[in-house]
């Protein structure tokens, strides 16, 4: 039998195989299917319309829905949409709906789905959203799908997959104080650019992989698709599994690519090298340090979305926001009502993190939401709407990203975002 | 099949929030008029100084075949990207690459020709010239001066695109019940 990385594994074992090859095109098993308010009122459309009116989901436990993107705001197509799914949930007596305007609700479902217990080591997800990679952080072969392919596994529990090459990214050494996982991640984009993975399954290995938090393992596999990737992976260690089984009773089997298994490319990193960064407009790989950027004057701070929208993102933005003030618009969106009910009980030297961001100067922090990462309709919270320049935590910088087409993005880490809050251009943390 | 028709020409890295605004996401692709209206809007998110792609009083595009570079459609997995393309009217992209998500969504969809080329085209071609495609000949053509270039076969996809989209496939090979 040839030897499999773990993502090629994790195929053969969904699809019934042995073994699987790159390239080889296989009908998939899939555990569960992701969907939201955006892309989910249509793969609903696409459900009935090829499996009829009555039909029924291929497993009720493997459909969750979790509406994020357009809640907060007063366009009727976006309550109508939330409405569809509703209904639809009502009609498959869905277990797994996280409701807008009930206690169920969650936010961002690249957060919510792992916080509910959904992401398994092993596993086989998709979701109609390109963020879906995220959930490999757990160790889950984990990708995006258009609405199409959703109706399809909605209705038969099935994908034909192409097996991805693995490009694999040794990272080594201990990251250096102020460097975040953002920052390596933007590193890697940067040197590979926005197609440097296309096709391809990125998966993160090394002691610096190994030391990373959930949270940070989230924002590495999160932008693996701005490499453009299928997905992106990283293969369980103790913390991971004592953080899914906190959150599910399911059983599920965690597994491991053989360490000889071939590769199309590795690439090995010492991040002890690595500093605080950003991506310059308008495109994630453009990347410079945050120490050549000081000439960038800043009109708006953003930290929020699946990211850069996590309790540790905001922990970071509040140890460098502690004691100081920020002097341009600073939006504080957490990812999930988890994170918001958080912010309010972690505390850095006895201050709450929701204090320390008000007594910053901040602006209140916002309900959980996708918000302004992806502009949205024109009342979202955050959204630019004319030439504000803007440096953010969220992961694209593409024109009109976060809603007017003469914003100009900066992407970075939620400290180098706070440290250039204070000072009002783009600033190194380390030089606050 | 051919596709006779004017072309649009793009560069490199053309994003999904380019091809449909986020602001937009709001319309659902499988209700008829959304689905028109999405079409109205592709290419919406390009600066104001480019050609305008769809003509605002007919809501539909005079360019029916879209001429790029590198990495068509990164971005979103959004399959209201192809659906506003083809909306509007464009039957082939031609690009030199492309993202995953939205060359997949194109081929499950159905909603456009998703060609690749060998060399880049974008310097051959300019918005607003006559091209003809041909499907099955795997070629483009410029009418003006009839020269001919080829397009990449579409190798493991054509059955699918060949069937019409992924529910169409999925009948032929027998993994889903005939309507």
């Amino acid at each position: 039998m040839n030897k499999m990385t773990m993502t090629e594994k994790i195929l053969a074992k969904h699809a019934g195989l042995d073994s699987v090859k790159p390239g080889d095109n296989i009908w998939v098993n899939v555990d569960i299917l992701l969907t939201h308010d955006v892309c989910g009122p249509g793969t609903i459309g696409i459900f009935h319309r090829e499996f009829g009116d009555d039909a029924k989901v291929f497993d009720k436990e493997g459909v969750v829905i979790i509406p994020d993107h357009y809640i907060f705001t007063a366009d009727e197509k976006a309550h109508r949409n939330v409405d569809t799914l509703r209904e639809f949930v009502k009609e498959q007596d869905l277990p797994y709906f996280y409701e807008p305007g009930t206690p169920n609700y969650c936010g961002v479902c690249h957060l919510g789905l792992p916080q509910h217990g959904h992401v398994r080591p092993g596993e086989v997800i998709v979701g109609t959203d390109s963020h879906t990679c995220s959930h490999g952080a757990l160790g889950a072969f984990s990708t995006g799908i258009g609405n199409t392919d959703a109706g399809f596994v909605m209705g038969t529990g099935k994908m034909l997959v192409k097996v991805p090459e693995t490009i694999r990214f040794v990272l080594n050494g201990k990251k250096p104080d102020y460097v975040s996982a953002k920052d390596m991640i933007l590193r890697i984009i940067g040197d590979i650019g926005v197609d440097g993975a296309t096709y391809c399954a990125m998966e993160f290995t090394g002691e610096a992989v190994d030391a990373l938090t959930i949270d940070e393992r989230i924002t590495i596999c999160n932008m693996a698709v701005e490499a453009g990737a299928k997905n992106g992976i990283i293969p369980p260690n103790q913390m991971t599994l004592d953080y899914v089984k906190a959150r599910t009773g399911k059983e599920f089997t965690p597994v491991y690519g053989d360490p000889d298994a071939p590769v199309l490319k590795e690439y090995v990193y010492d991040v002890s090298t690595f500093v605080p960064c950003v991506a310059k407009p308008h495109i994630p790989s453009n990347y410079a340090p945050a120490r050549d950027c000081t000439d960038i004057k800043l009109d708006r701070s953003y930290i929020g979305s699946c990211t850069g929208g996590k309790l540790e993102d905001f922990v970071m933005a509040a140890s460098i926001l502690k004691g100081r003030k920020v002097c341009i618009d600073t939006f504080i969106v957490p990812a999930t009502t988890e994170i918001a009910e958080k912010l309010l009980t972690t505390e850095i030297d006895g201050k709450s993190l929701v204090t320390i961001f008000a007594e910053a100067g901040c602006l209140p922090v916002a309900p959980p939401s996708c918000a302004a990462c992806l502009g949205g309709p024109i009342d979202t919270f955050g959204r630019t709407h004319g030439k504000e320049v803007v440096i953010s935590t969220t992961n694209r910088n593409f024109i009109g990203r976060m809603g007017s087409k003469e914003a100009p993005i900066y992407l970075a880490s939620p400290l180098t975002a706070a440290a250039s809050a204070v000072k009002g251009y783009i600033c190194d943390p380390r030089d606050l | 099949m051919k596709i006779k028709a004017k072309v649009y020409v793009l560069g490199d890295n053309i994003d999904t929030d380019l091809i449909i605004p986020a602001q937009y996401l709001n319309l659902v692709p499988t209700i008829p008029e959304e689905y028109a209206k999405l079409g109205s809007y592709a290419m919406a998110g390009l600066p104001d100084s480019e050609i305008p792609y769809v003509d605002q009083s007919t809501g539909k595009t005079p360019y029916g075949i879209m001429i790029a570079g590198k990495n068509f459609g990164c971005g979103s997995s959004r399959e209201h990207a192809p659906v506003a393309l083809g909306a509007a009217g464009c039957q082939a992209v031609v690009a030199e690459s492309y993202a995953r998500i939205f060359f997949r969504n194109s081929v499950a969809t159905g909603e456009v020709y998703p060609f690749e080329t060998a060399a880049p085209l974008t310097a051959e071609f300019k918005t607003g010239d006559e091209a003809e495609v041909d499907v099955e000949a795997g070629t483009i053509t410029r009418c003006a001066d009839g020269k001919v270039f080829t397009l990449k076969d579409l190798g493991a996809v054509a059955p699918v695109v060949a069937a019409g989209g992924m529910f169409g496939y999925a009948r032929q090979v027998g993994m889903i019940k005939s309507k």
